[in-house]
């Protein structure tokens, strides 16, 4: 009987959080800080022909003015980009670009002085002579011969191609396909936002030679391992990178970004600590963001509906530079999702790495998978309506069986467990499915466009199996580290390579790390986030921290529960195998024995006085432990929406929501909950409301919250959860990943929804995202009157 | 997000704050900041000096009027103040749906009509409204009508150096009713576009109704046609619906564009609102 996992409690971050008392890099302060401030290109596209930045020198407060090449010669590195997928052509990244702009936002030269203000001030004076070039913009338009070329050797602005599946699988199934629906669509640009705006600083220690830099980052490791080996070159044993409180990320923070670079080249140049901290102006142009595939569907059926084949070709931008993880998206994230919940045979995937004047695209919440989502559920759906079918009973006639898990898909993953009818099951329960359908007739018969969207969607959440990321193009492996440092008093510190910045793991870890010690939460401390107190992680994404970091943490745990019961055993004079951790006392009892036993700090003390301990039992309570998983997790989900639409001006309301997951083993069900509830709401952000328009110059004309449109709370109606437990097989708490499937799933399933609402007009498909306007037009355009 | 260098006072009175206007070059009146600060942080607005009027407390509340008498609202009033106000429905229904409740606790009334931001909702309400707004400058005070404030584009009527002190609103005469009815643009919360109305019901028959929409042109518009449509006529809603359409007469030129809303779009919905904000302020008079 568990006594913490599994159970709701309250996030132990949040007083901090909600009390103003987070300690955020733009907080910081150092003494002797200069500030730094980065002049941004007003062009999409144009060569540099000359910066005359003499008044901003002569300003007064202003300490240096440096310009791209400054910092090259300076032995800054590009950066690099971290998963290279077979033939990558990967575009020339400087953190300040020398002498050509490819977009909107791209650094052009980095003020330094003693105040933001001043920094501001001089950024106005600095004059570039700028030579304004033809920009090229669109997925797909921009691999078109007319196109200008953003770089050179990269023909057809095209980085890569990919392909996976089974082809002759896949042709064999449309050749013998008794009903085919294509579909093209567009999953648009979107721009993730976080609430806190990235901000860097740093802090160069002369004397030591030791950099310290302090950056909003998901995964600080990988950023001092990137700084040290491309971009800064100082050795990583003399540089210690801190994430400390992160507000939000959603992918956006994962990456390595040019400030980064130039914010501790600054301090060393300078000899003063020095920080950057981004305006949302600024975030909107440097951020990377999120999406923006062209996509062409086809789906192939025999007589009776079930799916035989499915062939998807996408143009991805990937934006003017190839962020980070850029090339992983849209493809080993997203085309090995092809296959859904579904028993499909023949699957056939390509991708195109296309390059624009734009800002960079790499992984938002979700990452690749939404996309995988949302073509594969939009044509499930069609091939539903061509069927005649009920949405629903057609994709409980395509569902992988419970009995065939582990199940090999076509596109390289073998999916761990499943119960995809039972999905279904609670599903129609929970949303009362039946009535719903039954209320949408009644609604159509009084005229009104009323709509029921279901989705089921899959997921491939804690990267990952190390050797496999290898093999799809990755960089780093992607396994993940934990500590667990029992203090001699008892007292816990526990280590994670993991990163919160939002999803609660000073609460959720302590459960796990508590669970297995026999302690109480408050006796666990949970560090994470600096690279001088923590062994090498990978960070946060891909849902993976539960998975793979709190993994490690039980590996960890284990460690030190063994040998506790050894010292134990030792000092009670008895077998470790009759030594027993008692849930009821808190005590490390004997088996049968009537005494007390020993306290969990009474053992922990005899570890560190180490006056009486078994022969090969080395002194103290500290265990490590690398937790490499032997596949992803995934999870999986039946989501449900309720749409109505105003035919007057076209605008969508929610009506009611509900999701049901299976996401393994919970820990913290109102952690998880929160999890899905905010994904769901940034998943139909999507669907109703947010897209990064760019201008035929290139400008970003969505580039404030005035024109951006994020999701409201009181847009939403009441978002129901419910799930069902199939534990994933692959990691010791049977966990499988909570943090994206919500968005993963809103999208597509209000787009559905919105689809059905529209049915009775005769109306396929529409773009996302449904804005008033692009209804209304739709709804002019296919009423008769 | 750094302004340029600008200077900062405070004037305790309407008197001093005339008085600190003059004496600046370049200076601009602060009140709640809602619209200035940002724009200051965008360096689209550098004002050499900031005489802050915020804490004038003769420019704060709203004293009712009785009989004829007007109700009247010092320009510092917030939007929340006038979203729980006893003033005409039309005026807390746009109140209420101003930004959030933050801006809503800062934002000002006399800040928001002296911006004049096309997409904001009340001029379009006072204009319905045939409110009086009430300036005082260097050369004295002097009355200027909604209708002929609000003159462009982020454009008034104020002269250099005049402050908004009173928002006049003619009491609502019995048998009348007011609305306001808007589309919210998703991101912002400003107005698509936005209609309010003004109407007096006497057995059923509209007698008399005063419309205006915003969000479609540079200002905020007057509706004759609507209003010629809606007087005399019944209440029901097929007679509403006709002549709200009428509101294609009254805006002919120039209607905006962005990237939420064309101006087909805007043509093409704003019958509907102009009906519901008609529709429901009969419901208010009757």
């Amino acid at each position: 009987m568990s006594r913490f996992v599994g159970k709701s409690f309250k996030r132990v971050e949040d007083p901090r959080f909600l009390q103003g008392q987070g300690s955020y890099v733009a907080n910081l302060q150092r003494p002797g800080m200069a500030y730094v401030a980065i002049l941004r290109s007003p062009h999409a596209h144009a060569r540099i022909v000359g910066i005359d930045a003499s008044a901003a020198e002569a300003l007064d407060g202003v300490i240096a003015v440096y310009k791209g090449q400054d910092l090259i010669d300076g032995g800054v590195g590009p950066l690099p980009c971290g998963w290279v997928v077979p033939e990558l052509k990967i575009p020339e990244r400087w953190p300040i670009v020398p002498d050509c702009v490819r977009h909107v936002g791209d650094g052009v030269a980095v003020v330094v002085a003693d105040s933001p203000y001043v920094a501001e001030d001089a950024l106005e004076l600095i004059e570039v002579d700028y030579e304004p070039l033809p920009v090229s913009l669109g997925a797909r338009a921009t691999t078109e011969y007319r196109a200008t070329q953003i770089h050179d050797g990269i023909p057809n602005n095209t980085a890569y191609t990919w392909a996976l599946g089974d082809e002759q699988a896949m042709r064999k199934a449309f050749a013998e396909a008794a009903h085919v629906v294509e579909l093209d669509l567009i999953n648009q640009r979107l721009i993730p936002n976080a609430m806190e705006p990235r901000a860097c600083m740093a802090e160069w220690d002369a004397a030591m030679e030791e950099m310290t830099v302090w950056t909003t980052s998901q995964n600080p490791h990988p950023i001092r391992l990137l700084l040290s080996a491309f971009t800064l070159g100082i050795p990583e044993n003399k540089l210690r990178v801190i994430s400390p409180d992160v507000g939000g990320g959603f992918g956006s923070k994962i990456f390595h970004y040019p400030e980064e670079v130039v914010v501790p080249w600054v301090a060393r140049a300078i000899q003063r600590p020095a920080k950057w901290v981004s305006t949302r102006s600024e975030a909107f142009m440097t951020d990377s963001q999120g999406r923006d595939h062209v996509t062409n569907v086809k789906m192939a059926m025999q007589r009776d509906g079930v799916i035989t084949g499915l062939h998807v070709q996408t143009w991805a931008d990937q934006g003017a530079y190839l962020s980070t993880f850029a090339p992983l998206i849209p493809t080993a994230l997203s085309i090995t999702l092809f296959s859904g919940l579904y028993k499909i045979p023949g699957i056939w995937g390509e991708m195109k790495g296309t390059l624009t004047n734009t800002v960079p695209v790499d992984a938002y919440r979700g990452a690749g998978r939404p996309e995988a989502s949302y073509l594969l559920e939009r044509i499930v759906e069609l091939g539903a309506k061509k069927m005649g079918m009920d949405p629903i009973a057609f994709r409980r006639l395509n569902l992988i069986p419970a009995e065939e898990f582990p199940y090999q898909t076509p596109v390289a993953f073998q999916y761990d467990s499943g119960n995809y009818q039972g999905l279904f099951d609670k599903l129609e329960e929970l949303s009362d499915y039946g009535q719903l359908r039954a209320e949408q007739q009644v609604q159509r018969a009084a005229g009104k466009l009323w709509g029921v969207g279901v989705s089921g969607c899959i997921e491939a959440s804690g990267p990952a199996p190390s050797a496999v990321a290898g093999s799809l193009g990755s960089a780093v492996g992607l396994w993940e580290s934990g500590t667990v440092r029992v203090h001699p008093s008892g007292k816990v510190t526990a280590l994670t390579g993991s990163h919160a910045h939002g999803q609660g793991h000073e609460t959720t870890f302590a459960q796990v790390v508590a669970e297995e010690l026999n302690i109480e939460i408050e006796d666990v401390e949970i560090i994470h986030g600096d690279t001088g107190r923590i062994p090498f992680g990978m960070g946060t994404y891909g849902s993976r921290s539960a998975a793979v970091g709190g993994s490690a943490l039980v590996r960890s745990a284990e460690r030190v529960r063994e040998k506790m019961i050894k010292i134990a055993a030792h000092q009670m004079e008895s077998r470790p195998e009759d030594v027993y951790f008692d849930d009821e006392t808190r005590t490390i009892r004997v088996q049968g024995a009537t005494d007390e036993g020993m306290t969990f700090g009474a053992v922990a003390m005899a570890a560190y006085t180490a006056h009486d301990l078994p022969p090969d039992i080395e002194p103290g309570l500290d265990e490590t432990a690398f937790f490499d998983p032997s596949n992803f997790t995934f999870p999986n989900s039946a989501h449900l929406a309720v749409v109505s639409i105003d035919r007057e001006t076209g605008e969508i309301t929610l009506e009611k929501y509900v999701g049901v997951d299976d996401v393994g083993k919970v820990i913290n069900p109102l952690i998880v909950d929160g999890q899905l509830v905010g994904g769901v709401a940034q998943g139909v952000g999507q669907a109703l409301w947010e897209h990064g328009i760019y201008g035929e110059d290139g400008q970003l004309l969505t580039g404030s919250m005035l024109d951006y449109a994020m999701p409201r709370a009181d847009r939403f109606p009441t978002i129901q959860t419910g799930r069902i437990e199939t534990p994933s097989p692959t990691n010791p708490l049977g966990v499988k990943g909570a943090g994206e499937m919500g968005t993963i799933a809103g999208t597509v399933t209000v787009a559905n929804a919105v689809m059905d609402a529209l049915a009775p007009l005769g109306v396929d498909h529409v773009e996302m995202p449904f804005t008033s306007e692009k209804i209304w037009q739709t709804i002019q355009s296919h009423s008769d009157s | 997000m750094y302004p340029a260098n600008f200077n900062y006072v405070r004037a305790g009175s309407v008197a001093e704050a005339l008085s600190l206007i003059e004496s600046e070059e370049d200076a601009k009146f602060l009140a709640g900041g809602h619209s200035l600060i940002p724009t200051m942080k965008l360096r689209l607005a550098e004002p050499s000096t900031l005489v802050d009027i915020g804490r004038i407390e003769d420019l704060r509340g709203i004293s009712y009027g009785s009989g004829d008498e007007p109700d009247c609202i010092g320009s510092l009033t917030s939007h929340a103040t006038i979203a729980t106000s006893q003033l005409p429905c039309a005026l807390v229904e746009a109140a209420r749906g101003i930004g959030d409740p933050q801006v809503r606790n800062r934002g000002t009334i006399g800040g928001n009509i002296a911006h004049a931001d096309p997409a904001s909702d009340l001029p379009t309400v006072l204009t319905a409204l045939e409110a009086t707004i009430r300036v005082a400058g260097p050369e004295g005070t002097r009355n200027i009508e909604a209708g002929d404030f609000f003159t462009g584009l982020f454009e008034t009527g104020l002269k250099d150096n005049e402050l908004i002190t009173v928002i006049s609103v003619p009491r609502e005469e019995s048998g009348a009713g007011s609305a306001y009815a808007k589309l919210f643009n998703p991101a912002s919360r400003y107005a698509v576009v936005g209609a309010s109305a003004v109407v007096t019901l006497d057995a059923g028959k509209i007698v008399r109704a005063r419309v205006a929409v915003g969000g479609l042109t540079a200002t905020a518009v007057r509706c004759g046609a609507v209003e010629a449509a809606l007087e005399g006529n019944s209440s029901s809603a097929d007679a509403i619906k006709e002549a709200s359409s009428q509101v294609a007469a009254d805006v002919v030129d120039d209607i905006l564009e962005d990237v939420h809303a064309s101006a087909e779009y805007r043509l093409g919905i704003i019958p509907v609102f102009v009906a519901r904000a008609v529709q429901s302020a009969c419901s208010r008079a009757a």
